[in-house]
């Protein structure tokens, strides 16, 4: 598709006409064990269709049985998301027909969701500073995922148009559970912003409760993002449905984009379809999905195989004992206690660097040189590489021993990208990489004094210079020295062993 | 027992069977061959099963005939043979619920009814007709052509279990499973001079029980005695964590119930709205003549009124088709059993759609299409809203009732067996066969179908309907126990010694 075929306004000249409106439906894989109504592995990946019994291939006479530890998981999310939960709720069946569902219904929660009426506060960076807006939340409800359908042949990647589909059932019979706020209003030329850090935040606070491994990449968190645009004070407009934004980058671009096209649209007096529309990564646009002027009828009537889910109070009060401290508030906790600056905070939270800063914290490192690691030489790599830093084979316990040999004057910064470079490089640990390196500065002053004497043997007009007063023709001296030792030498060490061999203040 | 030609063998019921061969006068072998062998002489005629698997059978009765030698304690009904209705699951054995879409299909695990039965070491003879997805009430809705009815070849069994209850009466098996959403279990005992047991909701195992109506499903035991029932009814009971409304509590005693056939005292009430009109006469009468029998054998008798019995038929056909339009959505063509129209051409949705307009008989269509009527956005307080109210209300008149007797009674159906064709192109009439047997199903209570005689005008079998409170499954078995040898008593013989012969 060509990226002239849409029409977008400028996004402040958007703003100025009209305002948004947002509504974010949030999908999360819960990383339970099993599946939501088996016992299948509920593990990302392995050959297709091996993760597979008759209750997930919805085969005839199968029952579903639901996984107490998928319940458990909504309810500790939906606590952490100040959330009311029931005491009584039913599955229901959203009967439809396709392929990649093996009952041609999902077992879902329609009317009668676990969790209900909470809120998430986020923060986004303003040119006024840090501003805070609060995301009410309207229902965290549990369904089962659906398989996975692969379209061979045909150009689209969709089903029409395919020369024949391939389906994968291990997805099928994974717990979801979906998270939908409420319309999302004031937010403004924030808007994008907005849905981004909701959707950072959520992220974090079921990364801290550990239901679920959140990767947008492996789409265990996926977004759909709704938006829709009326002029100040007019009722809301038509709304379209951006499906499966799958990074955080993408969740704010949509939402821009939409805001961007729809504007366009409006302002030539047009009229915003309601429609599911496709987000395109690599464009950055969204295009058009299925229409949904006519809403499809699902069905919906409770799930008579199964019998209602009704946690009691106490269980309920128990789970709310094991909330860990909320992403937000610990962010706040921890930059006070290093006392570093929202800046430096903001960079370690972009960096996804916080978990692994604190970890190499904790093993005595300190904090400076924590960050500096972690979002300097590792975030470079990372990139490099394509992956998350996460996903880096380095611990905080090989910074820590590196630190260690630095403090003791066995390495320098230098030698210490080397060391963590034959590490990254599955080379061994920090002391078996400088073994095999043979990466030791070189610090015996005999040895330093002959290579500062050869250096300046060959280079007697820089010798001459420095005697003379221009201490800064020092670096010369300091290179060579440096370049015959392999670089493991300690650069400040060789440069006062130069002046004071030359008799001159440094 | 002194047993000496097969065709004693398979009139003999379970309980005898059981004491022979744990006797040692017979063998298991020797029983399933004289199954298997009444099976190929009369089942052309009768046509009670969809697929027989003799060699499997053999080697169950072989496998327990070596154990029981080698002085292994083996389950009561060890070695007898069983007729398993072809809605449950059965690795490695075609299911196909009656249905053409199914056709071929072989299922890779086993239902828990089957593991149960396996673990008793039951022997399956093979698998039952019945209607289409157990949507009928005359076997005649069978993808596969309808049974006939043992006592007159020209009428039906019953449905939608008539495999099961004419495999009983043409003395192919001894046992039988049956499914009841409505009445299939009951409805085929009756009009076969068998028995037969809905047990309570929740009390046997839906896991591997191809839904019909999750909500009403009930698996049951068929046999041509009380205690037959009980003695399958408590092997396949009792809790399962693969079905979640499975009841997880100890099952009622029901053998003992079937061995106490003393019902002195008990009170037992009429249902005045399941009498009257719409019941053949022969029926009434015979009727008339088991409560009687209640009553001589020291009973209490009382007339009670569920009012809300009157709107059953309505609630449960909206209910029966609202849940079976979506359990049997998943016949698509896509995955098992028929893929009709894939020319490489057509889309999914047109294989879809072709596959179940092909695979699917007319009266699973018509029910389809209700639920799915039913179910849709702007009618489903309407109808299926509704329908729950009546559901309700009539579990409340089921609770009123019981507040003051032990059991309810009333005739199982409005009529003997009718002619095959007769109603078949009426489905009201169809329908309204069940219309003594449905308020259990909606209540999720139990009952019981026990002949009680032939009815005057057709010498055709009369069953009696015994309901009772959820999870007193035994009680039951003890009216039953107790009509079964008042009958006995009065002709001699067991009603089932009438069928003609073959
Ligand atoms: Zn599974």
């Amino acid at each position: 598709m060509s990226a002239s075929a849409i029409e977008r306004m400028k996004f402040e000249d958007a703003l100025a006409a009209f305002e948004p409106v947002l509504g974010l439906e949030t999908h999360v894989e819960l990383g339970t064990a099993s599946k939501m109504f088996c016992s299948c592995s509920a593990e990302f990946g392995g050959d297709p269709n091996t993760h597979v019994c008759p209750v997930c291939l919805g085969l005839p006479g199968s029952m579903p049985v639901v996984n107490a530890s998928a319940i458990e998981s909504t309810i500790r999310m939906g606590l952490s998301l100040n959330c009311s939960i029931a005491s009584w709720c039913r599955f229901a069946r959203k009967n439809y027909f396709y392929p990649d569902m093996p009952k041609d219904y999902q077992v879902s929660q329609y009317d009668e969701p676990l969790c209900v009426e909470g809120y998430l506060d986020v923060v986004v960076a303003t040119d006024d500073g840090p501003r805070e807006f609060r995301v009410e939340i309207e229902r965290v409800h549990m369904e089962e995922d659906t398989g996975k359908l692969t379209h061979a042949g045909g150009d689209t990647g969709r089903i029409h148009g395919a020369d024949y589909s391939l389906v994968d059932y291990n997805r099928a019979g994974i717990p979801l559970i979906e998270i939908v706020t409420k319309p999302i209003v004031g937010a403004g030329e924030l808007a994008p912003l907005v849905a981004r850090a909701y959707v950072t935040e959520l992220r974090d606070l079921m990364r801290a409760l550990g239901v679920s491994d959140v990767r947008m990449d492996q789409g265990s968190l996926r977004c759909d993002v709704n938006v829709s645009l009326a002029p100040p004070g007019e009722p809301w407009g038509t709304r379209s449905e951006t499906k499966n934004v799958n990074s955080l980058r993408s969740v704010e671009r949509a939402v821009r984009f939409e805001i961007e096209r729809q504007a366009a649209v409006l302002s030539s007096g047009g009229r915003v379809v309601q429609e599911t529309r496709h987000f395109h990564e690599d464009t950055g646009e969204t295009t058009s999905g299925r229409s949904k002027e006519h809403a499809e009828d699902y069905r919906y009537f409770p799930e008579p195989d199964l019998v209602p889910v009704a946690p009691t109070a106490d269980w309920v009060e128990e789970l709310r004992g094991t909330l860990p401290e909320v992403p937000s508030v610990r962010r706040a906790r921890l930059q006070a206690q290093w006392n570093i600056s929202d800046l430096d905070m903001q960079t370690l939270v972009n960096a996804e660097a916080l978990d692994l800063v604190e970890s190499t914290i904790d093993h005595g490192v300190d904090q400076a040189a924590a960050r500096k690691w972690w979002t300097g030489e590792f975030t470079r790599i990372a990139n490099e590489q394509g992956i998350p830093l996460t996903d880096l084979p380095v611990t905080a316990a090989h910074i820590a021993r590196v630190e260690e040999l630095i403090a003791d004057g066995s390495l320098t910064d230098k030698l210490a990208r080397q060391v963590f470079e034959g590490v990254i490089a599955g080379e061994g640990d920090v002391d078996a990489v400088v073994q095999a390196r043979g990466l030791v500065v070189v610090g015996d002053d005999s040895t330093l004094l002959a290579a500062i004497e050869q250096a300046l043997a060959d280079q007697p007009d820089v010798a001459e210079k420095i005697q003379g007063g221009k201490v800064q023709a020092a670096g010369a001296i300091v290179g060579a020295v440096m370049k015959a030792t392999k670089g493991q030498a300690d650069a400040a060490k060789v440069r006062t062993l130069l002046l004071e061999h030359l008799g001159v203040d440094g | 027992m002194s047993v000496t030609s097969e065709a004693d063998l398979v009139r003999q019921d379970a309980a005898t069977l059981s004491s022979a061969l744990s006797a040692g006068d017979i063998t298991s072998v020797e029983v399933t061959q004289a199954c298997l062998n009444r099976i190929s002489a009369v089942d052309g005629t009768i046509h009670a099963f969809l697929h027989v698997d003799a060699d499997a059978a053999l080697a169950t009765a072989q496998d327990v005939d070596r154990r029981r030698a080698a002085g292994e304690e083996l389950g009561r009904l060890a070695g007898v043979p069983l007729a398993l209705k072809d809605v449950l699951t059965m690795r490695g054995v075609p299911t196909t619920c009656g249905s053409r879409i199914l056709e071929g299909w072989r299922p890779p695990y086993d239902s828990t009814i089957v593991e149960r039965l396996r673990a008793a070491d039951v022997v399956i003879l093979g698998k039952t007709n019945m209607d289409e997805f157990a949507m009928g009430s005359s076997t005649e809705h069978s993808g596969y052509g309808p049974t006939r009815n043992p006592w007159d070849v020209e009428r039906i069994p019953g449905g939608s279990g008539g495999g099961s209850a004419a495999a009983l009466a043409a003395f192919e098996a001894p046992l039988a499973i049956g499914t009841d959403t409505g009445g299939s279990i009951r409805q085929p005992a009756s009009v076969t001079g068998t028995v037969g047991v809905k047990p309570t909701y929740g009390a046997v195992s839906r896991y591997g029980l191809v839904a019909l109506a999750s909500s009403l499903d009930q698996a049951g035991p068929c046999a041509r005695s009380v205690m037959d029932a009980a003695l399958l009814h408590e092997v396949i009971a009792g809790y399962d964590p693969r079905d979640s409304t499975s009841i997880n509590a100890p099952v009622p005693d029901v053998v003992a119930g079937a061995g106490n056939g003393d019902i002195r005292g008990m009170r037992i009430g009429l249902v005045r709205e399941l009498s009257g009109e719409g019941y053949q006469p022969g029926v009434r009468e015979s009727f008339d003549k088991a409560v009687a029998m209640l009553t001589d054998l020291g009973a209490e008798v009382v007339e009670v009124s569920c009012p809300h019995f009157d709107y059953a038929l309505g609630a449960y056909y909206l209910i029966l088709p609202s849940e079976a339009s979506s359990n049997l959505a998943r016949f698509d063509g896509m995955r098992y059993g028929l893929r009709a129209g894939d020319n490489g051409e057509a889309s999914v949705e047109e294989v879809m759609s072709r596959t179940r307009e092909v695979g699917f008989g007319a009266e699973v269509k018509r029910r389809i299409m209700l639920g799915t009527y039913a179910l849709s956005s702007g009618y489903y307080d309407a109808y299926y809203g509704q329908a729950q109210k009546v559901r309700t209300l009539i579990s409340r008149d089921f609770a009123a009732a019981f507040e003051t007797v032990d059991v309810l009674v009333s005739p199982t159906t409005p009529t003997t067996a009718f002619k095959i064709g007769e109603k078949v192109d009426d489905p009201l009439a169809m329908y309204l066969n069940d219309i003594a047997t449905i308020p259990v199903n909606l209540a999720g209570n139990c009952a019981m179908s026990v002949p009680i005689g032939l009815a005057r005008e057709d010498d055709l079998p009369v069953g009696l309907q015994i309901m009772a409170p959820a999870q007193t499954d035994d009680r039951l078995y003890r009216v039953g126990a107790a009509l079964e040898q008042a009958l006995l008593d009065k002709r001699g013989h067991a009603l089932i010694e009438e069928v003609p012969a073959l």
